[in-house]
């Protein structure tokens, strides 16, 4: 009798290839690819081919003024002549560091915060829900212009200041300003994070493998970050790509109204926001970054609507 | 429980605004000691903490939010009544036609499952979702305003509202078509349909009576913050547009501390969401007869 050797597929390969025959999540992840590898080099090789960098304004005086796109500047250039594409490119950056790092912060908050009420259960975890019910009606909005002016200006932490700095420079107040503005975005995103977190946690929390680790006498700490959240973290990775769309939008308000990112340096919100006042004689100011972004988000959202899907074949709604 | 709840809102709010730094009396220049400890005075600012959080609140329970510190002799009351129906109206209309585009879209592609509907009405929807309004809004002005002289860009009137509520209206009708198609999907193969099918019901009944009403429960638990958020007034196209509504003034008083304009409207908010939220929780009943109060 043969025996045929069945190799068993692992959850995440399995998922991964539910991803890929989903052709528009993988659509999704090559924009996003292409799009990131873009930020990361392009700014470099537009200096290389032809000298434009985002910050550089023509020396010749006729040409300090915005100029339509040609094959030169494919985006045209901005009130002061300086290369669009180069400055979306640039601002790219920024935008996507947004959108990682604000989501990585309310991941660290929103996990810990959501699988500690669930797991200690009772009046603690009926409490800690109850001030995330409260955070949710005070206008984020309101919390973000509150930290930036509490940790603003010389009241940056200094683990901020060291990590802008290894990013640019020392003593960048501009970029500490970004910096503290990631966090600050990640610190106003965490409560659905912790309201997905916790509602697995609850159903995870009374299975045999918690009491065996209870019982072997892991502790609290270790049931929940190594035993409990390793098993939620589907649900998890799905919600954290559609949080980074999210945060990436938020930013993009923020700098359209003035309290995000500030000049010199730029991001897609801050450049469409620029765009925006002179829409009626040079749109294309405003049409390329608000279009880049869009496109962007388009396929972060694809990319998370296909990751439940892969993920999460049960509740396949789409 | 909708009292307390917004009572804490307020004492949080007011937390924040304290803790910011500034004041709304220090714009560029330094103030001398002795105007700034007038101001104080005036303000009742001198007084220890506690005692002016115990002021701040017994006059909110009384419904007095007292004037703005910025717009000088004006009550915050006014202020929010006098914003609020610009808001509303644009938030009202905006929501009933991302209601008709949405269940419309999400019932066809529900019924048309995998179908060239689906995927289109999908892919909008997801268009809808990911194209920021502040880059909406201004496209939509160049094409009909500025390239094609259909609409006015800014003005208060009927056609002059075309825009500014499409634009707030695209990305609800997204969330909403999205909600209904996965709700229709559910519930569509659900007992009770085959059930109604089955006693030989004709296929309009089945889907209007019996599908689309369990189906649009979640659109309707969406419609509670959704509606709340567009009658507060939507920052983006407000300023876009020109529409004096209650957005642009709630960010104009966080930027400028004036204190009792912020609790003002916090408190209004908090309110307004929560009683849309008792609202669709009172209509789940009638909806989805399964649902019962005690």
């Amino acid at each position: 009798m043969a025996q045929e050797i069945v190799k068993g597929k692992s959850l995440w390969k399995d998922a991964w290839q539910r991803l890929l025959k989903n052709k528009l999540a993988v659509f999704g992840l090559v924009v996003i690819v292409v799009m990131t590898l873009a930020v990361i080099v392009g700014p470099w090789i537009i200096e290389k081919l032809t000298g434009y960098t985002y910050d550089l304004i023509p020396k010749d005086n006729s040409l300090v003024r915005s100029v339509p796109p040609t094959l030169k500047h494919p985006m045209g250039t901005d009130d002061a002549g300086r290369d669009i594409l180069a400055r979306v490119l640039q601002g790219g950056r920024i935008s996507l560091m947004v959108g990682i790092i604000s989501t990585l912060v309310s991941l660290v908050i929103g996990v810990s915060y959501g699988a500690i009420a669930g797991y200690v259960g009772g009046a603690v975890d009926n409490l800690m829900m109850r001030i995330v019910d409260i955070l949710y009606s005070i206008p984020y909005i309101l919390i973000v212009i509150v930290l930036l002016s509490v940790f603003g200006g010389p009241n940056t932490p200094e683990w901020i200041q060291k990590l802008s700095a290894a990013f640019g420079g020392e003593n960048n107040q501009g970029l500490n300003q970004i910096f503290l503005l990631f966090f600050a975005l990640g610190c106003v995103s965490w409560l659905t994070m912790a309201r997905v977190v916790r509602g697995q946690i609850l159903s995870l929390k009374n299975q045999e493998f918690v009491m065996a680790a209870r019982a072997t006498g892991v502790s609290v700490f270790g049931i929940i970050f190594k035993h409990l959240v390793p098993n939620a973290l589907g649900p998890v990775i799905v919600y954290a790509t559609l949080t980074v769309p999210s945060v990436m939008l938020t930013e993009a308000f923020l700098s359209f109204l003035g309290i995000g990112v500030q000049p010199p340096f730029a991001s897609w919100g801050s450049l469409a926001a620029d765009g925006i006042k002179n829409i009626q004689i040079y749109p294309w100011q405003m049409i390329f970054p608000g279009v880049t972004m869009a496109l962007t988000l388009f396929s972060l959202n694809f990319l998370g609507d296909g990751l439940r899907d892969a993920l999460d074949p049960q509740t396949r709604k789409f | 429980m909708i009292i307390p709840m917004a009572l804490l809102v307020i004492t949080l709010t007011w937390a924040l605004v304290r803790i910011a730094p500034g004041n709304f009396y220090t714009q560029e220049k330094k103030l001398p000691p002795a105007v700034e400890e007038n101001i104080k005075k005036k303000y009742g600012l001198d007084k220890p903490w506690y005692q002016q959080y115990g002021i701040m609140m017994w006059n909110v329970v009384r419904g007095d939010f007292g004037s703005s510190l910025k717009y000088e002799g004006q009550t915050v009351n006014e202020i929010i009544w006098r914003h609020f129906p610009y808001s509303a109206t644009i938030g009202i209309l905006a929501y009933v036609l991302a209601l008709l585009i949405g269940l419309t879209a999400g019932v066809i592609a529900s019924l048309k499952q995998n179908s060239i509907f689906d995927y289109g009405s999908t892919s909008l929807a997801m268009l809808g979702l990911s194209v920021p309004n502040f880059v909406l809004g201004p496209l939509l002005v160049l094409v009909f305003s500025f390239w094609l002289y259909w609409l006015p860009p800014a003005r208060w009137s009927l056609a002059g509202l075309v825009l500014p509520v499409v634009t707030l209206a695209a990305i609800y009708a997204a969330y909403i078509a999205r909600l209904t198609r996965a709700g229709m999907l559910e519930v569509m193969r659900s007992d009770y349909i085959r059930t109604a099918r089955a006693k030989g019901l004709d296929e309009k009944t089945v889907l209007l009576r019996h599908g689309l009403r369990g189906g649009i429960i979640p659109v309707v638990s969406f419609t509670g913050p959704a509606l709340a958020a567009l009658l507060a007034g939507t920052v983006v196209v407000e300023k876009v547009f020109a529409i004096p509504g209650l957005g642009n003034i709630f960010i104009q008083s966080v930027l400028n501390r004036d204190e009792p304009l912020v609790l003002g409207i916090v408190a209004f908010l908090s309110i307004l969401i929560m009683v849309f939220n008792l609202l669709v929780d009172i209509s789940y009943g009638f909806l989805d007869p399964r649902i019962r109060y005690e």
